[in-house]
């Protein structure tokens, strides 16, 4: 404990206060979920019904379905496009990196909504149909910088020496890649296809404007749900969908630890 | 040791850079050209016939002889937007900045989890975590409950679908936002300035405001600039929690290819919100030298 701690006594409750502030609508919601009474915010007894409802809802299931093939693919790409862009620019720097640097953080810095509007126009301008095609596609986009940042701090982070060594051992360039740099890159590889596929699993207001009728994932289904009101089916799936990214970033954080 | 085989390896960036710029860039420049066409009759827009029409509509509407009369619609709309994202701003920064000071003087070993925790909610779906707040302030939910269990008053506190409601989902969604840069500001302040301080007379209060605050600066101002724009660019807290009763510009954009089928407008409105976060980025840039944000 630093000496300044004890110069400002109080931090302990405000940062206790904070994370139940932070933390309390989540967990009143994931309560409520098991709650048997269809009246969704009056507890009468504990109950898991509503999460058959959802898993017997074809509507909501296919929205999951759509959501998980999305996140699939988006993820997956922006992991393989942000894998050769992080080791394009692995121990470089000057202007030249500066500015991938900034194409890449283009989708961070633009609010979602101008993205939203951008790119519906865009697809309905080149005369793309909405629908799987384009959410993809958009998605694709805006998973490339949540890829990219977990495996170029990685490559950053990875001593040099061990592929100058590899090379000096008569390793030839793809097979130091394939048995020094791979398996070293593995877990920044792994963290960032995990936050890609959460973070497009759970977008909504891109999605919202470039799916079209066919194309409607969970979150936009959940959309339509909260809209008609307030319902315990609405805070089982929320619950559920809150929990997948959960789990996920929980895993993200384990393995971005994992030793160097 | 720019030998050959190292520049050619920038070519890798080309794959990554090359759909970035196909499916962001130009979409963004096309929009910005789509805000100065006219609109077309029945949607859309018509090509080659330039205006400025979608920008003067911000403030003014023609009327029956075709004269600019001022329209204060949608400039109760900007009002209410930077009026709810600034409040949202201060409030977050009367919240953030504590905790952001308890977590840099908190436990090392506690440090990395504490910032865990601060970037869950964020990763978590944010129409859930506005969704939650609907549970907790609607008529006879949680908060009523709570109320009327203390004895705080009977009857129903009307919060969801106010203005009020939108702020307190903004300033639950954007938190994390305001904690984590001034977190890093703070974290690397050499606290030996701040004993000093006090060897010398300072009161705590002084230390604060005269050593802490004016070096963690370059956080609190990238925390600020990171709550306000988004909450500018609100979407969903707004449509969730303001009910049609507290629309934002995020709103308004949105209705323009709905209903209200005005792209052009529509396109100048989210051109005008991009003008805004390019200029508070070139300023922070300009000032600090890095990105905000960029230090975590």
């Amino acid at each position: 404990m630093s000496p300044s701690s004890l110069r400002f006594p109080g931090l302990r409750a405000v940062l206790a206060s904070f994370f139940v502030y932070l933390y309390l609508p989540i967990i009143v919601l994931v309560v409520l979920s098991f709650n048997a009474s269809p009246q969704a915010t009056i507890w009468t007894g504990f109950s898991i019904d509503w999460y058959g409802r959802v898993l017997d809802n074809p509507d909501l299931m296919r929205a999951f379905r759509n959501s998980l093939l999305i996140a699939t693919t988006a993820a997956v790409g922006a992991t393989v496009l942000a894998t050769l862009a992080a080791l394009g620019t692995q121990r470089r720097q000057g202007g030249a990196v500066d500015a991938v640097n900034a194409v890449i953080a283009l989708p961070l810095v633009v609010p979602e909504i101008v993205t939203a509007v951008a790119s519906l126009l865009f697809f309905i301008m080149i005369g793309l149909r909405l629908g799987l095609g384009t959410v993809i596609l958009a998605h694709l986009v805006f998973c490339i910088p949540f890829a990219y940042l977990p495996i170029r701090a990685r490559l950053e982070g990875m001593d040099a020496a061990l592929e100058e060594a590899a090379a000096d051992l008569y390793a030839t360039p793809a097979a130091t890649f394939r048995r020094v740099t791979l398996p070293l890159l593995w877990p920044g590889l792994l963290s960032g296809l995990m936050l890609a596929f959460i973070i497009s699993l759970d977008d909504f207001v891109i999605t919202y404007f470039v799916s079209g009728p066919g194309a409607t994932t969970l979150p936009v289904y959940i959309f339509g749900m909260i809209r008609i009101g307030v319902s315990p089916e609405v805070n089982a799936v929320s619950s559920l969908i809150l929990l997948i990214s959960i789990a996920f970033v929980a895993a993200s954080w384990v393995i971005g630890r994992l030793k160097r | 040791m720019a030998s050959p085989a190292r520049s050619g390896r920038m070519l890798l960036t080309a794959p990554a850079l090359a759909i970035i710029v196909a499916f962001m860039l130009l979409p963004l420049l096309l929009m910005a050209y789509i805000s100065i066409l006219e609109k077309g009759p029945a949607g859309g827009v018509r090509w080659g016939a330039h205006t400025v029409e979608a920008y003067v509509a911000f403030l003014f509407e023609r009327d029956l002889a075709d004269e600019l009369v001022l329209n204060t619609d949608y400039l109760r709309i900007f009002l209410r937007s930077f009026w709810l994202a600034g409040l949202t701003t201060l409030i977050t920064l009367a919240i953030g900045f504590p905790t952001a000071l308890g977590m840099a003087l908190a436990p090392p070993r506690w440090r990395t989890f504490l910032i865990f925790l601060v970037t869950v909610p964020f990763w978590a779906n944010l129409l859930v975590r506005n969704y939650a707040w609907i549970i907790l302030l609607r008529n006879n939910g949680l908060v009523d409950q709570a109320r009327h269990a203390v004895g705080l008053g009977s009857g129903p506190l009307d919060l969801l679908y106010t203005p009020v409601a939108v702020l307190i989902g903004l300033v639950y969604s954007y938190l994390p936002f305001m904690v984590l840069p001034i977190f890093a500001s703070l974290e690397k302040l050499d606290w030996r300035l701040v004993e000093a301080a006090f060897d010398l007379g300072a009161r705590r209060w002084q230390a604060l405001r005269r050593i802490v605050v004016p070096l963690a600066m370059p956080g609190i101002v990238a925390g600020c600039i990171l709550v306000f724009i988004p909450g500018l660019g609100a979407f969903i807290t707004p449509e969730l929690l303001g009910g049609g009763k507290a629309l934002m510009i995020g709103n308004l954009i949105q209705s323009q290819f709905g209903a209200a089928r005005n792209w052009p407008f529509g396109a100048a409105l989210s051109f005008a919100l991009l003008a805004l976060v390019l200029l508070a980025m070139l300023a922070y840039l300009l000032r600090y030298r890095a990105p905000p944000g960029a230090e975590r």
